[in-house]
């Protein structure tokens, strides 16, 4: 079995954020940049399938250059091997543009299986997973908390708002992963030193046949106009509960109705 | 302009958010308002639709879109937008619904502006507002390619206000929908209920209760769940608190759980750490309540309470049925 698993570069939570005045796209060089965190239980669930009988495991990034140390982190999990998809002309990928770059990369990748974060910290779209499907033509069973594979047969938990729907569908296909699907490990010392040497393919757009004109700023099919630091928002009344629990009760319960909520 | 909007529903009755992103195409289009509801008890949606103003409701009351998951929906979307004259489709922001979207978009060769609070008509174009990087900042962002304009809807965003139609004046459209094998290769085999139903759902709820580690255990979130249903809210939890076991991660609420924006999110033995804020910072009111006076959900808080959650809530919990 082959399984991908499209990882993302993503700024750190903490770290500030700096947009570019002309063209609103992140500055990526600001802050530092990890491995987009869903992605880590997409990584873990391929090990795991891998550790029960026997998977290749490779990453796919799009990204810029510096996305090679993320690229090394993926692998210092575990994984097999790793395909990055650099070009200047990427720059400022929307989620279609984005999906069509990893779809263009797998074109000619043999797989079963590919594993994804349901989101990415920055764009936070939820888009990637199905419409990377979609260019593939594959069934996708998104946002899922448990995975089965018998045979060629994948059995899913789909996360609903109450609990999940159990869906089925046989490979090849698309699956993003909820936080709840499992718990990722930690690289070894051993995968961190192997991670250095593993096989990793750099391609550009010409090497995976997507049209400059169809990815980055121009190519995109949305635009961001606008991009503003919200202004930060101002503490209102503190109340120190005596103790008695009571008088933080009473005035609570004051605010809540001065406010209309009861 | 007319704008389509894709309706949400629970066999039968339209979601919250459905009638919410109605009243705000009706506002912001300047033309007819048309709706596309799918699935079964679509039929019934579309009548209870109309009094938003719905002049054309596209429906597929097939069980096909229940019985596989995606596909189905996004052939009859589809279908939809081919007759459809609308310029603009907007959808609610749910995790189901941005597949379908998604892939009905790749289809059409349509662009795809996610979890808009607020929308401009600006000539031919939507512009959406929205928050970026868990609410540190906001952006304007438009689709510039393709036709409709796909934009999703986030809960609360718009109030939802009944005006100006009538189911008669409501001309139903029924899809012919033809689904190919493909369409079936996602087979729904189960549906399973972990909670028994009557809060409403965390992503729409106007009101929402959340817990976190300073509850000490999962006997804890009952008190969060009397304090819920004592405010009509559902519950929310900070990822140390789903992490542990003690409530479903589905309520998760943070980086890599859940974004909310409810008008009241009240948080209580949450520290509010910026994972936990990112899915909630830009909620209407935040309240408070930490026994650690320092604690940084305070710093967003429009009103905190300093205290013990075990002797402050019994308390809060009785003035509000009281005063209710
Ligand atoms: C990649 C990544 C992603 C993450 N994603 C999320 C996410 O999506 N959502 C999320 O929530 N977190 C997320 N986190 C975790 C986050 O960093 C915090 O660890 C988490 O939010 C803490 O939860 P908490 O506030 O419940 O617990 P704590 O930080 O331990 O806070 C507990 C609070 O309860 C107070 N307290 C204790 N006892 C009482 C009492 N009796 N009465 C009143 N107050 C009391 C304490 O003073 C303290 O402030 C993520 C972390 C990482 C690294
Ligand atoms: N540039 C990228 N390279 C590889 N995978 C990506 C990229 N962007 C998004 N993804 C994948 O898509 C998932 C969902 O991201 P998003 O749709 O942006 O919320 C992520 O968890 C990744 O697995």
């Amino acid at each position: 079995m082959r399984i991908i698993c499209p990882i993302k570069r993503v700024p750190d939570t903490a770290a500030a954020k700096k947009v570019d005045p002309d063209d609103h796209t992140l500055d990526r060089d600001s802050g530092e940049a990890i491995l987009n965190a869903n992605d880590e239980w997409s990584i873990e669930e391929a090990l795991r399938i891998k550790e029960r009988g026997s998977a290749e495991v490779i990453a796919l990034c799009m990204g810029p250059e510096q996305a090679q140390t993320t690229v090394r982190k993926a692998l210092s999990y575990g994984l097999d091997g790793a395909i990055q998809v650099t070009d200047p002309a990427i720059h400022g990928s929307d989620a279609v543009a984005t999906a069509r770059v990893l779809a263009g990369a797998l074109a000619d990748e043999e797989f079963d299986l590919i594993i994804m974060g349901n989101q990415s910290s920055d764009a936070r779209t939820m888009l990637v997973p199905a419409m990377l499907a979609e260019f593939l033509d594959l069934p996708a069973l998104t946002y899922v908390k448990n995975l089965d594979i018998d045979g060629n047969s994948l059995t899913a938990q789909r996360e609903t708002p109450s609990g999940h729907v159990v869906v089925r569908a046989e490979m090849p296909a698309v699956v993003s992963v909820v936080e709840a699907i499992n718990e990722p490990r930690y690289p070894s010392f051993k995968g961190i030193m192997a991670a250095k040497s593993k096989p990793l393919q750099t391609h550009d757009l010409a090497a995976v046949g997507v049209d400059a004109g169809q990815v980055g700023l121009d190519g995109s099919w949305t635009q961001v106009v606008e991009a503003t630091p919200r202004p930060p928002k101002q503490a209102g009344d503190k109340v120190d509960d005596d103790g008695s629990g009571t008088v933080g009760a009473k005035a609570l319960a004051d605010f809540l109705a001065a406010r209309k909520f009861i | 302009m007319n704008v389509l909007v894709l309706v949400d529903h629970d066999a039968g009755t339209p979601k919250k958010i459905s009638n919410q992103i109605l009243t705000a195409a009706r506002a912001v289009g300047g033309g007819e308002v048309h709706a596309v509801v799918l699935g079964q008890g679509a039929t019934a949606s579309a009548e209870k639709v109309a009094a938003y103003g719905v002049s054309k409701a596209f429906v597929w009351d097939n069980p096909d879109a229940d019985a596989f998951a995606t596909e189905p929906m996004t052939a009859a979307l589809v279908a939809a937008l081919e007759q459809s004259d609308a310029m603009i489709l907007l959808y609610p922001a749910d995790p189901f619904i941005t597949d379908v979207v998604a892939r009905a978009a790749v289809r059409v060769e349509a662009g795809v502006v996610t979890d808009a609070t607020d929308l401009e008509l600006d000539g031919d174009t939507m512009i959406a507002t929205k928050a970026i990087f868990g609410g540190e900042m906001s952006s304007r962002c438009q689709v510039r390619q393709g036709r409709p304009q796909f934009i999703g809807v986030k809960a609360n965003a718009f109030t939802a206000e009944e005006g100006g139609g009538a189911e008669s004046e409501c001309q139903v459209v029924g899809l012919d929908v033809t689904l190919d094998d493909k369409a079936r290769r996602a087979e729904v085999v189960d549906t399973v209920e972990q909670e028994a139903g009557g809060r409403p759902e965390m992503t729409e709820a106007s009101f929402i209760v959340a817990g976190g580690r300073g509850l000490g255990d999962a006997e804890g979130f009952k008190l969060i769940e009397e304090l819920a249903d004592a405010l009509g809210a559902a519950v929310g939890a900070s990822r140390a608190a789903t992490d542990a076991g003690w409530y479903p991660h589905q309520h998760q609420i943070g980086q890599t759980g859940k974004t909310v924006a409810p008008q009241l999110y009240v948080g209580a033995g949450i520290s509010g750490a910026i994972q936990h804020r990112a899915g909630m910072q830009t909620s209407q009111t935040i309240v408070a309540i930490n026994k650690d006076a320092d604690a940084p959900i305070f710093s967003i808080a429009d009103f905190a309470v300093v205290g013990d959650l075990y002797k402050v809530l019994p308390p809060l919990i009785e003035e509000i049925r009281k005063r209710k």
